[in-house]
């Protein structure tokens, strides 16, 4: 446990090296109510890496992601992305709640795809991909046409531009999904148990589109899914969380073959 | 039944009359709806505060004793002058502009917080999120309880004729101070006022079919109901009755 | 400007008149919306379709159009077929009427917001009709009926002042009167600061109320 956040000096931001830190967290605390559902957590990711989040539901993994993508606040703790604070500025040599500004330059580092897609039904697919690139990222619009195309071939969904997402299967909304996601260029993408909500033969379809992405970019990928077969598949770590706490971690054929933890092993006899 | 004098000299001016304010008050109070019912989603306390109170506020007030406070009162109490109508519409639309800020507000809460949270993670900033996702898809759900409104808004212009505007009811007073044949006058002004709630519901319910078709959704039923079905709709949201306030 | 303190004290007992009379209105225009509603309701709901059809179309229009002229109609047109009424009896009927068509659909979505299961499980309990209104739909439905009807009545508040175009004292009547014959103008704007300090609680006493009862 590192705590180098008392330092007054400003911090070096680390530019995206591979295999550099990315992420980071420092004593992450986040309730709700009297329910404590992460404690003092502690845990980075480097750059580059694909890194899958298991554990029983209720576990805190996807509040991990959904505090990275500032969804939501800690109640306690820090993050640091790019050795930069994420909800925290340093002012005067304090650290204090950041503004919106702060919060949106580093924010544009990290993408999220959720698991109920959240397309936006007033867009059709092409603006869905094209509208945030437009006005956050201040591409023309040619660029970013030509962006997103490229992204619905590679999900292969090229033909549906022009549909509005409840046109759509599940799991073609998904890859669109992705796709926007992707046009934003992110260093991270968060992806939150994207084949939940989808029907048994949807699954497929979206999981070989994240094999892909996670072997021909290099984008840091961090993963909550059930999924074990994609996540032993494409994870470099597995990290197991049970109550708030990371109880267990390292590469996937371990993790898988012979896990240390009885709770491990208990959850992975549930779920395979 | 109508001289064809007082036809041409009052009773033609004073259905234009009629039109003019309802479209302009109209304008007016939409205009007050979404500046009052955005600031109500503000994320700041002070300026929810601000904007409840205006709602609550006018809310409470009745639109007749406040257009004869502004016809009346505030020209003798500011030595200022201004017209009639002027009053009028100014009196409907800051009323009703608060019925509508409820409307406004309660359609931008009813969007899924899913789509606001997919807005942060895509980096939009907050004005943008209002503009691009919350407004377009609440802009549907505004439509029928808009309509509603209006059709009351309608009605309301009717008290412009007890301030000296001489709309088509105060030319049906006329008539009858006049005549003292009232019964024809006083059915053609309710047939009148009732064909245009009649139009306002079509024309409302136009553009309710082209918004939801704009965001995916199915146009609502045409059936014998809505052709028949009068002017009211059914909507989730009632500015008139609603208790409003935090939710 | 200059405000005259000494106007609103000569205007007070005018006020207190008037107060009176708005309270009359809203209290006798209240009980018929609320009974010649349910009449309404009753007729579109269970009525024959010669009925209902009329009724629907009647209701519609008398929404659809403005209450201030239906005060003229009433008070105007109605005695010339021999049924005269005084300025305040008038107002309240017309009153009562006008807002009997909102509260009929009140008492419509109260009755269709039951759900379709307890009239089922009430008939497979073999209840009489009679107990199956009295003892599982309408108490149901009162839940949601009563603060909304408690909300129009707020409604007919805010629009009685209408009243005094017809010659109704009400507090509007009373206040343009005091001010036309003194040539002050404090009254209006005490008028117009009473409906807000009886508006405003009144709301939120049916808000606590709904919150209580809705759940």
């Amino acid at each position: 446990m590192s705590a180098d956040s008392n330092s007054s000096s400003q911090e070096t931001p680390n530019p995206a090296v591979d295999g550099s830190e990315l992420i980071r967290f420092d004593k992450v605390t986040k309730r709700f109510g009297s329910n404590t559902v992460l404690d003092n957590l502690d845990f980075s990711v480097n750059s580059g890496k694909h890194v899958t989040l298991i554990g029983p539901s209720g576990s805190g993994k996807t509040t991990i992601l959904r505090l990275l993508m500032t969804l939501m606040k800690p109640d306690g703790g820090t993050i640091k992305v790019n050795g930069e604070y994420l909800t925290h500025e340093v002012k005067d040599g304090k650290l204090v709640p950041a503004g919106e500004k702060h919060i949106r330059e580093i924010r544009k580092n990290i993408g999220m795809v959720f698991q109920q897609f959240n397309l936006f039904p007033n867009m059709k697919v092409l603006r869905n991909i094209t509208e945030a690139p437009i006005s956050v990222l201040g591409l023309s619009k040619d660029e970013a046409e030509e962006r997103a195309r490229e992204l619905l071939d590679m999900v292969g969904l090229g033909d549906r531009a022009d549909a509005y997402p409840t046109q759509l299967s599940g799991g073609q909304q998904q890859r669109v999904a992705i796709a926007r996601a992707l046009a934003m260029r992110p260093q991270v993408l968060l992806l939150d148990e994207v084949t939940s909500a989808l029907d048994p033969e949807l699954v497929a379809g979206v999981l070989d589109v994240l094999r892909d992405i996670a072997r021909s970019t290099d984008i840091t990928m961090l993963c909550v899914t059930h999924e074990m077969n994609f996540a032993r598949d494409i994870s470099d770590q597995v990290l197991m969380f049970d109550s708030g706490r990371i109880i267990e971690s390292g590469s996937p054929d371990k993790i898988f073959s012979e896990p240390e933890h009885d709770r491990t092993r208990e959850f992975l006899n549930a779920v395979l | 039944m109508m001289s064809a004098k007082f036809f041409e000299n009052w009773f033609l001016p004073g259905v234009w009359l009629t039109v003019q304010i309802t479209v302009l008050s109209a304008l007016f109070a939409f205009v007050v709806s979404f500046v009052i019912g955005v600031l109500r989603t503000s994320r700041w306390r002070i300026v929810r505060i601000l904007s409840g109170a205006y709602f609550e506020i006018f809310r409470s007030t009745s639109a007749l004793v406040f257009m004869f406070w502004i016809a009346f009162t505030v020209p003798m109490l500011l030595h200022i002058k201004f017209a009639p109508m002027f009053s009028g519409i100014l009196a409907l639309g800051i009323t009703y502009g608060a019925y509508g800020s409820e409307i406004v507000r309660g359609a931008l809460a009813a969007v899924p917080a899913a789509q606001r949270e997919a807005g942060i993670a895509l980096n939009f900033t907050p004005m943008q999120r209002l503009r691009r996702i919350e407004l377009p898809q609440a802009w549907p759900e505004m439509l029928p309880p808009f309509n509603n409104l209006l059709i009351e808004l309608l009605k309301g212009t009717s008290l412009v004729s007890l301030i000296a505007v001489a709309d088509m009811t105060f030319a049906g007073n006329l008539k009858r101070l006049v005549s003292g044949d009232s019964a024809p006058i006083y059915t053609l002004l309710l047939v009148l006022y009732f064909v245009f709630a009649f139009i306002l519901t079509r024309v409302m319910r136009l553009l309710e079919r082209r918004a939801k078709a704009r965001v995916g959704q199915r146009p609502a039923q045409s059936g014998l109901r809505a052709l028949f079905g009068g002017v009211r709709e059914k909507s989730a949201i009632d500015p008139i009755t609603s208790a409003g306030g935090a939710k | 400007m200059n405000w005259d303190w000494s106007h609103v004290d000569d205007f007070m007992p005018h006020f207190w008149d008037g107060l009176r009379v708005t309270l009359e209105a809203l209290l006798f225009g209240s009980l018929i919306a609320f009974s010649l509603g349910l009449v309404w309701a009753v007729a579109q709901r269970s009525g024959p379709k010669w009925i209902a059809w009329p009724v629907t179309a009647i209701t519609e229009f008398i929404r659809s159009t403005p209450l201030l002229v239906q005060l003229f109609f009433l008070f105007y047109v109605v005695p010339s077929w021999g049924l005269s009424m005084s300025p305040l009896t008038t107002g309240i009927v017309a009153l009562g009427l006008h807002y009997s068509t909102y509260t009929s659909e009140v008492y419509r979505a109260g009755i269709g917001g039951v759900p379709v299961g307890q009239w089922e499980a009430a008939t497979a309990l073999s209840l009489s009709r009679r107990r199956t209104w009295t003892a599982v739909i309408l108490p149901q439905a009162v839940r949601r009926v009563v603060p909304v009807l408690g909300n129009y009545v707020i409604v007919m508040l805010k629009e009685s002042p209408q009243l005094m175009a017809i010659g109704v004292l009400d507090m509007l009547g009373q206040g343009q009167d005091f001010s036309q014959t003194t040539f002050t103008y404090e009254a209006i704007s005490v008028v117009g600061i009473a409906f807000i300090v009886i508006a405003y609680p009144a709301s939120l006493l049916l808000r606590a109320l709904e919150r209580r009862l809705v759940r």
